[in-house]
């Protein structure tokens, strides 16, 4: 909430490093590049997580995408890009009708983005959700700038809002109407892993194919 | 320019490169990493708008969600990537018009 003094010198690095980064990514031919700038532009995404006050959030962008999911994708472009086919080169009229598409759609966000009040946005949002606020306040051993989101999110996960129903004031009949948590999504979350894990072993497996021919399987 | 619009543009800016990013690559890698990329500029918002307007905490769970939801898509589509390139010995999405009839 600190609107005066305007982005600070770490914000305005992080979010210059992963519009290259992304734009990079675009650009470059070599698959192998891309995922370089794909790194490059998810660490500063995590950066400005950080920044943001969302210290679980960008932990968890640098842990599961950074190390997790480019590593992946890393090991996809291993196992399938062998020499030529390193780098597999897109036509032009594709190339300038993306890219004009990509512009317009640019400028349509970016005009969206400008046209929004958004002070008053949030004001109306506020106002309709009396149990609403800024993310953290008071709970923790730290200040929010050290971050302090790892208890609220935790009990969130487990269905208890305290970051909302602390401290609240009691309704009418001196009751306080809990808000709600997110255990079922966790849950159908947790399930849904165990069934990719399943599900992507499965189907990367290394299978004996028969020659039809020799009749020897290879 | 206040500094969630700086944040709401970076997202833009996440966005558009991975739409392009899907839309012209013909590595199927590359599609994948576009749509890492979408997901992130979607992050991007949620967690900036969990920072400056009343959304609260939620914004921060629903990324972790996109975030963990992300991760199982990439494992899928790799498996899928892989068997792509078993059977056609490319990763080329174009040379997958096999049901094109």
């Amino acid at each position: 909430m600190n609107g005066d003094q305007g982005p600070s010198f770490l914000t305005l690095l992080f979010a210059a490093g992963s519009c290259a980064g992304a734009i990079a990514v675009v650009l470059s031919r070599n698959v192998v590049r891309m995922a370089f700038w794909l790194i490059v532009s998810l660490g500063s995404v995590a950066g400005l997580f950080f920044l943001l006050h969302a210290d679980f959030v960008g932990a968890t962008q640098l842990l599961i995408y950074v190390g997790g999911t480019v590593v992946l994708l890393i090991f996809g472009v291993m196992l399938t890009a062998s020499g030529p086919l390193l780098k597999i080169p897109t036509s032009p009229a594709e190339t300038f009708l993306s890219a004009g598409i990509g512009a317009l759609f640019l400028a349509m966000i970016v005009s969206t983005v400008g046209a929004v009040d958004w002070k008053a946005a949030a004001e109306t949002i506020a106002r309709q959700d009396p149990a609403a606020g800024p993310p953290v306040s008071g709970e923790g051993y730290n200040a929010p700038e050290e971050g302090n989101t790892l208890r609220p999110i935790g009990a969130a996960l487990l269905g208890v809002r305290p970051d909302r129903d602390l401290g609240r004031e009691p309704g009418p009949n001196g009751s306080i109407a809990l808000s709600t948590g997110y255990l079922l999504p966790f849950e159908i979350a947790s399930v849904h892993l165990l069934v990719v894990l399943i599900g992507a072993a499965y189907l990367a497996r290394a299978k004996r194919r028969r020659d039809r021919d020799s009749g020897e399987s290879i | 320019m206040n500094e969630l619009q700086l944040y709401l543009l970076v997202g833009a800016v996440l966005f558009v490169c991975g739409v392009a990013c899907m839309t012209t690559k013909r590595n199927g890698i590359g599609v994948l990493m576009g749509v890492e990329l979408v997901l992130n500029g979607a992050n991007v918002n949620f967690v900036a708008f969990s920072r400056y307007t009343a959304l609260g905490l939620d914004g921060q769970i629903v990324s972790l969600f996109v975030i963990v939801l992300a991760a199982a898509e990439a494992a899928v589509a790799l498996a899928i990537a892989l068997n792509f390139y078993n059977n056609h010995l490319t990763i080329d999405v174009d040379r997958g018009d096999q049901l094109k009839g």
